[in-house]
């Protein structure tokens, strides 16, 4: 439940960060950066804004009011999801049971015989139907305790407001536009996460995944 | 697969109801407290709700940061603004010796400043960035009158609850909250970076509101209305920046 609710408000996020990204496609380090300063890279597209050089001699239609609301309300969609998912999580100790690797287990060699039977693409054995492998575990757990806490942060380390409450919330990012770049540098982790996610359940058989995920059952070999 | 079992179902109707109602309690205290913003309506509602009210209670009087005179930005960056006409550059060439900021509404004496009685009310300063919904941002030094010493100048009235600002340019203008009116990094702002405020930046009066991103900042500034509701104000909505799309709030 707390997955597809997520997987929607993270779209939402994705596409109107996107759009906000386009009104200044230029990242920089340090407290403060505008067209006048240097910045540490620039995404090669057309601004929303003219008065960006980008070269392009075009300049793209402004849809940041809407998308500065959707991305805002989305952004407490995902923190609502997040804190039942993880209270759930704690309760019925799916953490310690289905994501910690296996106590004893050592994580490079286990990592390295599943990136193996990656690679030969050999079918799931009987326990990974229902359960997460130890390349899973880590990845999920990631995304989970690393990933998502650090684009929450880096996102209200960008709000003036916010900051001026916790003014340590972008102080200990190093600046503002230190945040703004490393929003976009995780945001760019969830999504490779995302597409490797995606392809792995397309290889492991869409239709028998997804239903397992909503219904919350793996299916029986003889169903499969 | 199995059904859904029976007690799964009345817990999940359980669990609604109790959410639905907590969400109308929510909203009768956010009413009751003003923590609803003036242009709340429509799909964006709570979240934009949400967040007024979360910041606004998590913020209460804290400062916005301010930064030492090294870090003061060597190239800050103006943005753009329409043409300003005849009119202003005819005050411009003046020297905005008939520049004059209005306050009236819900105010005992309504008055109107000229930038000098403006500079004989004890005028501070402030190293504080500027930071645009774009993404972009600066530092400079802004030197101006707080705005709740203009305020006691002219007497606000018990049930003020927001200030509306209004620029030279016909279109833009904004309100505040009396919460960041009184709030003391609240400037109506003359000078910046230890001289008079360029046109380009807002000069010759700007309001300077630096817990909220630039937009709230507006330029030229020439009138201020206290009021206790925004409905009748224009729009209605708090904001010229509504009818783009932008909200009222613009601490995020």
């Amino acid at each position: 439940m707390t997955h597809w609710v997520t997987v929607l408000a993270f779209f939402a996020l994705l596409v109107s960060g996107a759009e906000i990204v386009i009104s200044h496609p230029r990242f920089y380090l340090g407290e403060v950066g505008n067209v006048n300063t240097k910045p540490l890279f620039t995404i090669p597209i057309a601004s929303s804004r003219a008065t960006v050089p980008t070269g392009y001699g075009y300049v793209m239609p402004d849809q940041n009011g809407w998308s500065r609301s959707l991305h805002f309300e989305a952004a407490w969609v995902v923190l609502f999801a997040g804190l039942v998912y993880v209270l759930w999580g704690v309760w019925r100790h799916h953490f310690r049971r289905n994501l910690l690797p296996e106590p004893g287990e050592r994580i490079w060699p286990a990592a390295c015989k599943v990136m193996a039977k990656y690679l030969h693409r050999a079918p799931p054995d009987e326990a990974e139907e229902h359960s997460y492998n130890v390349l899973q575990r880590i990845a999920y757990l990631k995304v989970i305790f690393i990933l998502f806490p650090l684009v929450i942060w880096t996102g209200l380390a960008m709000s003036p407001s916010f900051t001026s409450a916790v003014p340590e919330s972008v102080i200990l990012l190093g600046g503002r536009q230190t945040a703004r770049t490393l929003h976009l540098l995780v945001t760019v982790l969830l999504v490779l996460f995302l597409v490797v996610h995606v392809t792995m359940i397309v290889l492991g058989g869409f239709w028998k995944r997804t239903r397992a995920m909503i219904t919350g059952r793996a299916a029986r070999r003889e169903d499969a | 697969m199995s059904p859904i079992s029976r007690r799964k179902l009345i817990t999940s109707a359980a669990a609604a109801t109790a959410g639905l109602s907590g969400l109308a309690v929510a909203a009768r205290l956010a009413q009751r407290y003003g923590l609803i913003p003036p242009d709340a309506a429509g799909a964006f509602c709570p979240g934009e709700t949400l967040t007024y009210a979360a910041q606004r209670l998590l913020t209460a009087h804290a400062p916005a940061r301010q930064f030492p005179r090294s870090m003061i930005s060597k190239a800050p960056f103006a943005n753009e603004v329409a043409p300003l006409g005849d009119a202003f550059q005819h005050m411009q060439t003046g020297g905005f010796g008939d520049w004059r900021l209005t306050v009236d509404g819900m105010v005992a004496h309504p008055t109107s400043f000229s930038l000098a009685d403006l500079k004989s009310l004890p005028v501070q300063s402030q190293i504080t960035e500027v930071a645009c919904e774009e993404g972009w941002s600066y530092i400079a030094e802004w030197i101006g009158t707080p705005l709740h010493q203009v305020l006691h100048a002219v007497g606000i009235l018990p049930q003020a609850r927001y200030v509306a600002y209004f620029s030279f340019q016909p279109d833009w203008w904004d309100s505040i909250e009396m919460a960041d009116a009184l709030h003391p990094q609240t400037f109506l702002t003359l000078g910046m970076n230890d001289g008079d405020l360029p046109v380009g930046f807002g000069g010759p009066l700007r309001m300077r509101v630096p817990r909220q991103l630039g937009y709230k900042s507006v330029k030229y500034v020439t009138r201020i209305t206290v009021t206790d509701s925004m409905k009748h104000v224009r729009n209605g909505l708090g904001s010229a920046e509504p009818e783009f799309g932008y909200s009222w709030y613009a601490g995020i």
